[in-house]
């Protein structure tokens, strides 16, 4: 079961975006010149258009998120899509049935696209195995394993701020263990071609053999900084000093939370960036969360025009770029 | 001679004959003149209309930006062939708000490309007027859609499509469809 | 006399180290009555022509969940003793891990007088080294043994406090039991579904660190020569744990291990993308694992290769991940998979029946994998040129859960016999 086969169907359009392992380059740079021209809707009047009209999309979140169902929701309804939005409940003890069962309670209501977050890796590709050949999945988010959408609104946001990616040493800090985020990341900013990926943890937040995703590893915040031209801080759960990952939240933000001398280790038109909700005082000082480096606002923002993007791509058939067949392009 | 005796000449080309671009773009910017008591601001249609109408924005020395629209996100053919990616940003620097509005294309053929433009434009505010022009116009239409002011009347077989290729130099294709 | 004669076939027998094409005759009480010669007045009343396929002790797994009791909609005891002589398997042994648990004479008694109710495969239990599993009380080992029990484990539960452990040890010594090991640290385990390595990494599953199989390992070997027990590993999966195996038994101290069939050819790698086929504990590891278990079966630091067979229904697979319920349904690829070694040069043909047959007969202590005259008549016969591939369809077993759907292999079982009688032949329904 090849998954780039499953992304994509027998035209080769792009069908579910369920992780950026195994895109082409030229699709996430689709993706991303496609948001660029959903950001002049959102800074007009009317703030939608009616791409996806008469569609339905149901945001299918197992694990809660209120600002990242949210952007969806947002996104959607600027397509001119109808959108629901359920919490299913998972406990730790649902079997896959359950998942499998919902979605197919849904179909029945004519839905075409779902998205989807869930605590386990590995949830949106095994609904998108089951579903019809008209259903889309979008993976919102599955366990440790991806965040496509997240990864390629930040690459917006990177480009948009500090031009080609060729070019660019990105570092990612903080818990890359347990984070989706930071595998889409990589793999977006590999594939992209980044001149340098480096991450920056303690040992203890650090995944076994993951230079293998093709990353410089460091422990030391200092030197994981030096010359870096963009930083992705990311959210410690609280909850990882019970399991003995981390000592205190005293000693981590001492080491690896993001201050304005922190800063400084990087390069001096260096940007900051974190996927949200923050830690103020933990992940990331208040001084530069708020300072003139940060871009963390400006990211929701392309986070809408980045979903909007991905959805109208996915939900239309994509024709060839170049000039129309019969029956084309009409004027 | 009358315009409308001009227009008329102007049916008889044969298709297969190149029309004289800048002559004909000029005749166009002279029909329009007389709407700049109107004080207009002009809007282009990507990629095509944009072409023409920086031409016509120089000709009638308009001093307000030119807007282009790119109608991808109107097309009412999208779940049939999806999106382009290669989409170019809608950009209207003016407000069209109560103001008359010179819409330019560059072939008006179904007449489909238009009511997306319309739709869009409306999207943006409510213009006091749309003039519609176009550098040729084909037969074919299937929405009950014209144009105010026309460069060159053409009369092609179905299987055939006009396209203007550009920036520099514009020029006509008459395109065979296979079947 | 009147019984079977199997005609024309390739006889294999490790146990009497014999490899010769004869007749194998039997008699009507079901036993073994003569190799190559008819005994004195042997009528046949039927004849099995087994010209140009092997026949060989009936195989022996040692280790098959049945399921049963407890967990009846995954599987039944005649479903899967079916299932086994239809793999040419004619004894197994099954783990305490039942609901309840095999932890009282009744149910050893229980589970023994059901399997032989169904004449198919012979189920050998193992007794729960713990009462209810639960590390913490020992159990009535000797009644245990008195009812037929031919070992004793936790089975996959862990034993956490070592004193516990010293202790069970030291009674099963004492009634010259075999303890059945399952190495593993529950807390390097943690949450862990896979191995602990980069296709882990890259797929953001919870791993299983190699040191969670070497540090159970390394404490396990430490009691076994403190107490004299005699031990047997059930599934090792590194190259590290293999290593610390063969040095201990360089040392003398009275331990075997197996492997299941699935590790000495699977990797992590299979996983793919989140193949719940390949979801099993323990995990597969590296490759470099995968070449050592190889490499141990070959030097005999691991004299077994066992199914480790857990059958399950379609909804235990069909969840994400971690989620899903390990194990693969493995009896009908036990001796393919085996067979499979042979076709790669890894072992003789000789050595992949004897890691079936006689050497997982000699950690049972149980009288059987062998085709000695006066013997029990379980015999297995396959054609060793088949091809043919598995497809779901094919299962006689109740789980259709394997990662190996589609593969090809090459051998086939056309008869099995259980005691002198025919309990499977290809193409009937028996």
């Amino acid at each position: 079961m090849k998954r780039d086969d499953l992304q994509f169907d027998s035209h080769g359009r792009l069908r579910h975006l369920l992780t950026i392992e195994g895109l082409p380059r030229q699709t996430l740079l689709d993706i991303l010149n496609t948001a660029e021209s959903f950001i002049s809707v959102g800074e007009r009047e009317i703030k939608k258009v009616p791409l996806l009209r008469g569609k339905t999309v149901v945001n299918l979140f197992f694990e809660a998120s209120t600002r990242t169902r949210t952007t969806f929701e947002i996104a959607a309804k600027r397509l001119s899509a109808d959108v629901i939005n359920l919490n299913p409940s998972a406990s730790s003890t649902s079997k896959g049935e359950t998942l499998l069962d919902t979605v197919r309670n849904l179909e029945a209501m004519h839905t075409e696209l779902f998205v989807v977050r869930h605590r386990e890796s590995g949830a949106a590709h095994l609904i998108a195995t089951h579903v019809p050949e008209h259903v889309h999945i979008v993976n919102a988010g599955d366990g440790r394993h991806a965040h496509p959408t997240q990864a390629l609104l930040d690459l917006f946001t990177i480009r948009r701020h500090k031009g080609p990616i060729e070019n660019l040493k990105v570092a990612i800090v903080g818990d890359i263990l347990h984070s989706r985020v930071a595998r889409s990341e990589i793999h977006a900013l590999n594939t992209l071609g980044a001149a340098e990926v480096r991450v920056i943890a303690p040992k203890t937040l650090l995944p076994t053999a993951v230079e293998k995703l093709g990353v410089h590893a460091y422990t030391d915040l200092r030197a994981g900084l030096d010359g870096v031209d963009v930083v992705i801080m990311l959210r410690l759960q609280r909850e990882r000093m019970t399991g003995a990952l981390i000592s205190s939240e005293q000693e981590y933000f001492n080491l690896y939370g993001l201050t304005p001398e922190k800063l400084g280790f990087a390069k001096p038109d260096a940007i900051v960036m974190h996927p949200g909700p923050m830690n103020r005082g933990l992940d990331i000082d208040s001084a530069v969360a708020d300072g003139p480096q940060s871009v963390i606002l400006p990211q929701v923002t392309y986070g809408i025009a980045v979903r909007m993007a991905i959805m109208a791509l996915i939900m239309g058939g994509a024709p060839q770029a170049e000039s129309p067949p019969a029956g084309g392009r009409r004027a | 001679m009358s315009n409308d005796a001009r227009k008329w000449n102007r049916t008889m080309t044969q298709t297969n004959e190149l029309v004289d671009i800048n002559a004909t773009i000029a005749y166009m910017a002279d029909e329009l003149r007389p709407r700049l008591a109107q004080h207009p601001i002009m809007i282009g249609i990507h990629t095509g209309g944009a072409w023409v109408a920086e031409r016509l924005h120089t000709l009638l020395g308009l001093n307000e930006a030119l807007g282009t629209l790119d109608i991808s996100f109107y097309r009412d053919d999208f779940s049939r062939l999806g999106m382009n990616p290669q989409v170019k940003t809608s950009n209207l620097p003016v407000n069209v708000e109560n103001r008359h509005v010179i819409l330019v294309d560059d072939v008006l053929h179904t007449g489909r490309t238009i009511r997306a433009a319309l739709n869009e434009i409306f999207d943006y505010g409510r213009p006091a007027s749309v003039t519609l022009a176009v550098l040729i116009h084909r037969d074919g239409r299937e929405l009950p859609i014209e144009a105010q002011v026309v460069g060159h009347h053409l009369k092609l077989k179905k299987h055939q499509h006009i396209k203007l290729l550009g920036p520099e130099p514009l020029k006509l294709e008459i395109q065979e469809a296979h079947t | 006399m009147m019984g079977i004669v199997i005609q024309g076939g390739r006889i294999l027998d490790p146990a009497n180290d014999l490899d010769a094409d004869k007749d194998l005759f039997i008699d009507s009480t079901g036993f073994i009555t003569g190799i190559g010669k008819a005994p004195e007045g042997f009528e046949a009343t039927r004849r099995i022509d087994a010209r140009g396929q092997i026949v060989c002790p009936g195989l022996i797994d040692l280790r098959a969940r049945l399921r049963e009791p407890g967990l009846e909609y995954k599987a039944t005891m005649e479903s899967e003793t079916r299932a086994a002589v239809a793999a040419g398997i004619t004894t197994l042994c099954c783990p305490p891990d039942t609901w309840p648990v095999i932890d009282t004479p009744a149910m050893a008694q229980m589970i023994q007088s059901r399997a032989w109710r169904f004449g198919l495969a012979f189920v050998h239990p193992l007794g729960a080294l713990t009462q209810g599993l639960e590390g913490k009380l020992l159990t009535d080992m000797a009644a245990l043994e008195e009812a037929g029990c031919v070992g004793m484990s936790n089975a996959l539960e862990p034993i956490t406090d070592t004193l516990v452990l010293r202790r069970a040890m030291e009674y099963a010594a004492t009634f010259d039991l075999t303890v059945y090991l399952h190495a593993e640290d529950p807390w390097l385990r943690n949450t862990g579904c896979v191995h602990e390595g980069e296709v882990g990494t890259r797929l953001g599953l919870p791993g299983i660190p190699e040191a969670a199989e070497t540090v159970a390992v390394a404490r396990d070997l430490a009691l076994i020569e403190q107490t004299g027990v005699r031990a047997h590993f059930c599934s090792l999966t590194s190259a590290r744990a293999v290593a610390m195996l063969a040095e201990a038994q360089k040392q003398g101290l009275p331990v075997t291990a197996d492997v299941a069939a699935h590790h000495l050819h699977l990797t992590e790698h299979d996983i793919g993308y989140f193949n719940t086929q390949c979801h099993v504990r323990p995990p597969l590891r590296g490759l470099r694992d995968r070449d050592a278990l190889r490499a141990a079966l070959q030097s005999g630091v691991i004299s077994a290769v066992c199914s480790d067979h857990q059958p399950h229904e379609p909804d235990a697979k069909l969840a994400p991940f971690a989620e899903s319920e390990p194990g693969i349904s493995g009896l009908e690829t036990l001796l393919p998979l085996t067979l499979k070694l042979v076709e790669e040069k890894l072992l003789t043909l000789n050595e992949a029946i004897a890691v079936l047959t006689v050497k997982p007969a000699g950690i049972l202590g149980v009288e059987c994998g062998s085709l000695s005259v006066g013997a029990t008549a379980d015999i297995c016969i396959f054609d060793p040129k088949v091809h043919w591939m598995l497809s779901a369809e094919k299962f006689v077993s109740r789980g259709r859960n394997s990662p190996f759907l589609g593969w090809e292999f090459r051998g086939r079982v056309t008869h099995t016999l259980v005691g002198g009688e025919v309990v499977y032949e290809l193409g009937l329904a028996t």
